[in-house]
């Protein structure tokens, strides 16, 4: 047993790297301990040469290791200086398995059964976790592999993939791709895929189908030689050639072991963190977490945090963290002045959001937050403006235009702009400031972080939203006092896609308000489904049955996965029957909804089949999606000559990649769905970006703005596949030159082979590429204006049942 | 996400964005507004050529005729320019569709302009010849607007949701198929498979393109000779049902390229001719002013 140091970091990641390097510098005792014979694995572990971003920008970098945009040599070759040169004691091949003892005596156990003491443990393992190995005869060789960087990488090979999850499909289907001329065989231990998701196993069956790949199921290995992998068959053992193996058995989790030590997570779910204070301490004094695993996975906040803990553990508690420069910027507009670690005391204790939320978590909220100062009648934003961030009242109030000349006031510490947050739709009212005051502006991921980070935002959030929700729709006077009842019984529902919330001729008295999603409602005539309308988010039905007391009179199911709050009917007639207004206001709207049926059931004995594509063209529409869709192209291919001008047009009007589709995609009754950007209501892609840099912009757009670092989660989080990861190709000469002298590719995308031979040897960095509506562009979107027959159309869901009416021609 | 604050910062800048919400096809754009405005032209034409009294008579030389000629040399150009106008992507708000739509009537609209300004003068000379060519420009483009108006919904139709290169694709996996099916079979019957593995499906010249027939497809034979040895033995057997399904997806992609094809051949036409006129045109009118 070795000398008990001051601090001990396990990983030697950026996190824990720099945090070495500050202990070598202050010439603390320390040990760095990782679990392979290089530092920083991660990254190691990236492809050759593959460029690494140093986001965000505005952060400064504040360590004793370098760190700027690079290549991955560059970078790892800086550490490996950094380390030598601030004197970092690096034990290697030290696999910790297990941690006892407490501050001041901690006893770290690793693999080889070596035990170190230390004072402190500074965790700094990220979220990779330990991949599992294969366990056969000749696991230990080189040429198997548990990550694929760039199926790129591998031409004509023989490569097998073990492991049937969704990770080792999609690397098989990657390395797949015709075009490498690889042989692809995947295993996998049991019958059936059930692991996996539905659609990565049927591309995989595809591909097995068209002779892309070997599937092999109830097979194992048996033993890997170099070249060779002998398998063990259900009849048999056999011996295929083989390059190189991508094993993807899944991993160990790093919660399980961080939860060993006794750190407690802020929940149960898979996004929880462990609870922190301020200094990065968890709840086991002297032990410390910082980056990936504390919630960072950015390299330079990262690298700041292995800074800050050391500097932390050695006493230096004045230290101002890295981002204090950016959250005094934050505040630097505001009239009165005050240092930052005040204003955020003054917020927590303002506004009831902030109430239970820890410092550290104040700090990263505000720097994804806003706040102004807003002169008396100062307009906060408008009605119909799109908008999906969440705004608190630090002072002051504001005041809610619900009708001309009306306004409900909304209190200090109070909330609005919840409806957007939640439902993605635009904002339903004007909401000016009641008086000078300060109001916070806490953008959509920011808010949806507080929430599942949380519990007590999150009740608050949930309670005020709901009550506004029903004052939007109920109008007529209703205070939240008529609505304390309902909203107490008031219970929110999610349905998936597809699920039945009503069934046509059920009793029932219950009233739903659509939260987000959207429902489509549809009569029985005649023994088939007949639609009949689109109900969006934010408005409410089954409130017939409670006026009439009659059977539900149509059936209502969801169009894509919706949350639902469900009022008892009991609740709601109290309701109604303490405000007269309100109950003759929602009689007016179900007789206008009864109006509608009876006019299509009218329509419908005259003109059935009409009616029938009518019917069967919007239920097309909401199965592809379009039912959580803000904006998408579609192709009416009754006018489609396939000239592709709309793709050329997308990559000319960008860096020179067409965001587009054009061809691929489901068709129904000549209406074409293209592989292009929906603009979800809630998009799948914002859900996980690292460097956050998916937003919605003014006109409504999803659109990506710069500092992507190429991850590729939402790529594999879009439904749809309209996220590409691709390099800019290199300038081309201009449109001119081409007419005129037949230089360069012409208009549209660059073949890749005009691109290649751009680029020589250089790979740039692929990045993810999107439709941004043409964002910034005063024609608006250029594959719409490039038609030139007019098949190409941009709708909302409120025009897409009129495009699916059929009785006006269109050529 | 919209935040409020840059908003606030861009509203002086921000621009209106004009965004096309009409689903209409281009020859019924704005409500045949170029239909309309093009036909006005031709009858205030026709019309004031029957009033307007040119001594000795009508002709391309007379004011009324140089009127004519003057605007029909300008429209040439302008319509020639929709080529340059369909792949220059400024960012200013333009619709092809109106592009389109323009080019077709005041294309049309030619036929009157040029043809009464020679004041139904035709000979064997070059100002004729420039008359022909536009004629045949007309024609030429004449032909891709009905092509345009009829053949889409075919080309949906046939391909079914696929896409060209899936089209590929499952004839190239049925190759692969049939060449692990035909392992067995003797060398007489091979033969006739490996031509059919060996048959690129993009070979023939233009006119089995655009006709879409193939009377020597390597697949279409190598079915018929083995259909005729057909006779209990399951790995024939196989290796026709594959040929079927091979010939099956190969029509599919010929009528696919073949309704391409159609849809596109005309502008081979079209735009050669367009430059032929162009240079007829510059000739006509250098003749013209040479010999004033």
């Amino acid at each position: 047993m070795s000398e008990p140091v001051k601090v001990a970091i396990i990983g030697s990641g950026p996190a824990g790297l720099s945090a070495a390097a500050r202990a070598g510098q202050l010439g603390l005792s320390h040990v760095l301990l990782e679990k392979t014979d290089h530092l920083s694995d991660t990254i190691f572990k990236y492809q050759k040469g593959k460029r690494v971003l140093a986001t965000p920008e505005r952060l400064d970098l504040r360590s004793d290791c370098r760190f700027a945009e690079g290549a991955r040599e560059y970078i790892l070759g800086n550490w490996d200086e950094d380390a030598a040169n601030n004197k970092v004691n690096v034990a290697y091949h030290a696999d910790v398995v297990e941690v006892t003892g407490e501050k001041g005596a901690f006893a770290i156990k690793t693999a080889k059964g070596d035990v170190i003491e230390a004072e402190n443990i500074v965790l700094a393992i990220g979220t990779q976790g330990n991949p599992n190995r294969l366990r056969c005869e000749g696991n230990d060789l080189p040429h198997i592999i548990y990550q694929v960087d760039d199926p790129e990488d591998f031409k004509d090979k023989h490569i097998t993939v073990v492991g049937s999850g969704d990770a080792g499909i999609e690397n098989a289907l990657g390395v797949a791709e015709e075009a490498l001329e690889n042989t692809v065989t995947i295993l996998n231990r049991s019958k059936d895929f059930a692991r996996a998701k539905a659609k990565n196993v049927s591309d995989m069956m595809e591909a097995g189908e068209n002779g892309f790949m070997s599937i092999r199921t109830e097979t194992q290995p048996k033993k890997v030689e170099p070249g060779w992998l002998t398998l063990e068959t259900p009849t048999g053992d056999e011996k295929i050639q083989c390059d190189v193996i991508v094993a993807r058995l899944g991993s160990v989790a790093p919660r399980t072991f961080v939860e060993s030590m006794g750190i407690e997570f802020t929940g149960p779910d898979r996004e929880a963190f462990p609870k922190l204070s301020p200094t990065f301490e968890s709840t086991v004094p002297g032990i410390f977490v910082i980056g990936a695993l504390a919630g960072y996975p950015l390299i330079k906040h990262c690298m700041n945090q292995g800074y800050d803990v050391v500097e932390f553990i050695n006493g230096n508690t004045g230290l101002t963290p890295a981002d204090e420069k950016d959250l005094a910027a934050v505040f630097a507009t505001l009239p009165q002045k005050k240092p930052v670690s005040e204003w955020l005391e003054y917020l927590r204790e303002r506004v009831r959001i902030f109430a239970d939320v820890s410092p550290l978590q104040m700090r990263e909220f505000m720097l994804d937050s806003k706040v102004a100062y807003y002169a008396k009648g100062d307009v906060v934003f408008e009605k119909g403006d799109p908008g999906s961030s969440l705004f608190a009242i630090a002072d002051g109030h504001a005041e809610v235009e619900v009708g001309p000349g009306i306004t409900v006031p909304i209190e200090q510490g109070s909330i609005f702009g919840e409806v957007g947050l939640i439902s993605g739709r635009k904002r339903g009212a004007t909401i000016r400031a009641g008086a000078d005051g300060i109001f916070v502006e806490v953008s959509r991921t920011a808010a949806l972080k507080l929430m599942a980070s949380v519990p007590g935002a999150k009740r608050v959030i949930e309670r005020i939203s709901l009550e506004r929700q029903l004052l939007q729709i109920f109008k007529g006077g209703l205070t939240v006092e008529d609505l304390q009842g309902v909203v107490d019984e008031a219970e929110v529902i999610r349905v998936p896609a597809g699920k039945i919330v009503l069934t046509e001729g059920e009793q029932g008295d219950d009233v739903y308000v659509i939260r987000s999603g959207s429902m489509v409602v549809e009569k029985d005539i005649g023994g088939k489904p007949i639609f009949l309308r689109y109900l969006p988010a934010g408005s409410f039905f089954g409130e017939m049955g409670v006026l009439s007391g009659q059977p539900r009179n149509a059936t209502v199911k969801a169009a894509v996965g919706a949350e639902l709050i469900k009022l008892t009917g009991e609740g709601f007639r109290k309701m109604l029957d303490a405000r007269p207004q309100v109950r003759a206001a929602t009689e007016a709207a179900v007789a206008e909804r009864a109006q509608m049926n009876d006019f299509i059931e009218s329509r419908k004995a005259s003109y059935s089949s009409a009616v029938d594509l009518y019917s069967d063209t919007a239920s097309f529409i909401m199965k592809e999606g379009l039912g959580e869709a803000t904006d998408a192209l579609l192709i009416d291919e009754n006018l489609c000559v396939g000239c592709d001008n709309c793709e050329k047009a997308c990559a000319d009007s960008h860096e020179g990649l067409s965001r587009l589709d054009r061809e691929a995609g489901k068709t129904f009754a000549h209406l074409h769905v293209p592989t292009s950007c929906r603009h979800c209501e809630h998009p799948h892609c914002m859900a996980d970006c690292p460097p956050n840099v998916i937003h919605r912009g003014p006109d409504g757009e999803v659109f990506m703005e710069p500092g992507c670092i190429g991850c590729g989660n939402c790529m594999r989080n879009c439904p749809y596949g309209v996220i590409r990861m691709e390099a800019a190709p290199p300038p081309k000469p201009g449109l001119l030159s081409w007419l005129l002298l037949g230089k360069g590719p012409g208009p549209g995308e660059p073949s890749p082979k005009w691109t290649k031979k751009q680029l020589g040897d250089e790979k740039p960095k692929k990045i993810a590429v999107k439709c941004d509506m043409c964002k910034g562009i005063a024609g608006g979107p250029a594959c719409v204006r490039a038609c030139p027959t007019g098949a190409a159309i941009r709708v909302s869901p409120e025009e897409f049942l009129s495009i699916a009416r059929l009785d006006e021609g269109t050529n | 996400m919209a935040t409020l604050f840059q908003r606030r910062r861009n509203k002086a800048t921000h621009v209106e964005r004009v965004r096309e919400q009409k689903h209409e096809g281009f020859l019924r754009y704005a409500g045949f507004r170029w239909a309309k405005i093009s036909g006005a032209l031709c009858l205030l034409i026709i019309v004031s050529y029957a009033l307007v009294d040119v001594t000795p008579r009508h002709n391309g030389g007379s004011w009324y005729g140089y009127t004519l000629g003057t605007i029909g040399a300008l429209l040439i150009l302008w319509l020639t320019a929709l080529g340059y106008r369909k792949r220059r992507m400024t960012s200013d708000y333009w619709s092809l569709k109106a592009w389109t739509s323009a080019h077709v009537y005041l294309g049309l609209s030619l036929i009157v302009i040029g043809t009464w300004h020679t004041g139904f003068q035709l000979g064997w000379n070059v100002h004729t010849l420039a008359w022909v060519l536009m004629m045949l420009v007309i024609l030429s483009g004449l032909y891709g607007v009905i092509v345009y108006a009829t053949l889409p919904q075919a080309l949906s139709n046939n391909r079914e949701q696929m896409t060209q290169m899936q089209m590929l694709e499952a004839i190239r996996a049925f190759d692969r198929q049939l060449h692990t099916a035909a392992q067995p079979l003797s060398p007489a019957d091979t033969a006739p498979v490996l031509a059919a593995l060996d048959e690129d499906p993009f070979a023939g010249n233009m006119v089995t393109r655009l006709t879409g027939r193939y009377p020597r497809c390597a697949t279409a034979a190598a079915l018929r000779a083995l259909q005729s040895r057909r006779g209990g033995d399951a790995e024939i057997e196989k290796v026709v049902g594959l040929l079927q399904q091979k010939e099956a997806a190969l029509t599919r992609l010929r009528k696919h390229l073949r309704i391409r094809a159609l849809l596109e051949i005309w502008l081979y036409v079209h735009v050669p001719l367009t430059f032929a006129l162009i240079a007829a045109l510059s000739a006509h009118i250098i003749s013209v002013f040479f010999y004033w």
